[in-house]
């Protein structure tokens, strides 16, 4: 039944997909939809073929809850506009034998974002390359992704990178100095101003230290680098797990100090964890708790510890 | 669920009366369409020329129009089957040159039985994590449109600036992303691992 390898299947399919292109667009008219109706009601066909796609491309309106609002606030570059590109290249390069040099870095910048989220905050954000960035508590980072480049600034917090592999477009990201180069890959990344760790959970990442020392990644490995020095440390696939279960809002402690625990909360909560003293620092704690609940946490420690909690609004003092 | 099936295409309009299309419309998006990777499954089991199957996709689908007109089905899931199989059924009658036993196990799949089954959890709660994996199964160009379409939220103008594109291009890129993403959301469901 097949001719010419055209189905008619596919030969209505391609019709209402082109309907349903047109209904989307906003130049849409009344008359339009007096022609729609009358190939909708041509053929039982034609009806089908157009819900089966409308209820899919309708269904994907869902997606929009994926999108991250750009928070302009927090970049320190000034907005870049990108509508230069759509004068087309020879277009743009009248432009620039116009304006000069200076509006022809301006024009040819590819396009820059950035993305934060506050203190407690936790944002997903997915790029056009089907890459994904899930950004932890208080967190910037620039990304500058177009069809030729994709990299990443993280400037401040942490955040994990799920990257969609293109070996002829490479996936840069670069935090305190140092450069790390995805080869296909699923990998965290939390710094501060002197410490920076990469921790690998899937594939491969290139390390290349400010200091000029490269190093291969493999699943498990844990890049430190303090300053200049790094360190390259193997983590059990459990640990490095709980690494990340601030992706799902919780923190989770295996026998970790309470010195750590308390400033593991600091980063999620305004309201801040004190040791009074500094004996109670090494007490041991074990559990999981959701990142922004430092109040509930503090009653566990008060009662399984048997410490003092004071509770005292924007801190939380602990001592014997 | 004969009479349903048997509806001759040409009563379709003379009808007039029955079911509102509005009505039919939204049935068939709820019900009938999360029910399309098992009736490719069952599609392609039993037909021997996998060409042939989007085809018959569409007649299926087809009959379910012209049957529901008349009345919306209570059950979608026998109801579908039932008219697959009996398309399936006439296809051989019709064209002899296909053995009998082409049609295979028809009842030992079981595919009509009245259970309404789990199949409509298909729209629900993991609506999104299926919409992200079929997202993520499209090719690069495709992906990019549907991600600045319905994330970004940009107009035609805007993607045609940010890709280096057409718009006429644009256009064309999103017919087709609906039509790959409609058939990874409906049709394969790698996600889904449900077998009729």
């Amino acid at each position: 039944m097949s001719q010419l390898g055209i189905s008619p299947a596919a030969g209505i399919e391609s019709s209402a997909a082109q309907w349903l292109e047109r209904r989307d667009h906003e130049s849409w008219s009344a008359s339009d939809e007096t022609e729609f109706d009358a190939w909708l009601n041509e053929s039982p066909a034609h009806a089908v073929a157009y819900w089966r796609l409308e209820g899919i491309w309708s269904t994907a309106d869902r997606l929009a809850v994926l999108r991250v609002p750009e928070l302009e606030n927090v970049t320190p570059m000034p907005r870049r506009r990108w509508w230069p590109l759509a004068i087309g290249m020879a277009a743009g390069f009248a432009v620039i034998a116009a304006l000069g040099v200076a509006a022809a870095h301006y024009i040819l910048q590819p396009h820059e974002r950035s993305y934060a989220t506050d203190v407690g905050g936790r944002e997903s954000v997915t790029f056009a390359d089907g890459s994904v960035i899930e950004l932890n508590t208080n967190t910037v980072l620039r990304a500058r992704m177009t069809s030729s480049e994709r990299t990443i600034w993280l400037d401040r917090g942490e955040a994990y990178f799920q990257v969609h592999h293109d070996g002829a477009h490479p996936f840069v990201v670069f935090a305190n100095g140092h450069r790390i180069t995805d080869l296909g890959t699923k990998f965290r990344i939390r710094r501060d101003a002197a410490h920076l760790e990469v921790a690998l959970l899937e594939g491969r990442v290139r390390f290349d230290a400010a200091a000029g020392k490269s190093s291969l990644l493999m699943p498990g490995d844990v890049a430190i680098a303090n300053g200049g020095a790094v360190s390259i440390a193997r983590e059990p696939a459990e640990e490095l797990a709980e690494e990340l279960s601030w992706r799902r809002g919780v923190l989770v402690f295996k026998h970790r100090t309470l010195a750590d625990v308390a400033a593991e909360f600091n980063r999620y909560n305004q309201k801040k964890i004190v040791l009074a003293d500094v004996s109670v620092g090494g007490l041991k704690i074990y559990g999981t708790f959701r990142t922004v609940d430092v109040d509930l946490f503090a009653r566990v420690t008060q009662h399984a510890l048997g410490l003092n909690v004071d509770n005292e609004g924007n801190e939380i003092v602990i001592s014997r | 669920m004969d009479d349903a099936t048997q509806t001759g295409r040409n009563d379709l309009r003379a009808s007039g009366v029955g079911i509102p299309m509005s009505e039919v419309k939204a049935w068939f998006i709820r019900e009938v369409l999360p029910l399309e990777t098992m009736l490719m499954h069952f599609l392609r089991q039993n037909w021997r020329d996998a060409n042939e199957v989007a085809d018959l996709r569409q007649e299926v689908y087809v009959r379910i129009y012209e049957a529901a007109q008349k009345e919306i089905p209570e059950a979608a899931k026998p109801f579908v089957f039932a008219i697959a199989r009996n398309l399936l059924v006439d296809r051989v009658r019709r064209e002899r040159i296909i053995p009998i036993d082409t049609v295979t196990d028809l009842d030992a799949l079981n595919i009509a039985s009245t259970e309404a089954g789990p199949d409509r959890i298909v729209m629900g709660r993991d609506a999104l994590r299926r919409l992200r994996a079929a997202l993520a199964g499209l090719p690069q160009e495709l992906r990019e449109i549907v991600i600045l379409r319905k994330i970004e939220g940009l107009s035609r103008q805007q993607i045609a600036a940010r890709l280096g594109v057409t718009e006429r291009t644009v256009s064309r890129r999103i017919a087709e992303s609906a039509r790959a993403l409609a058939d990874t959301f409906y049709s394969d469901a790698v996600e889904n691992g449900r077998k009729p």
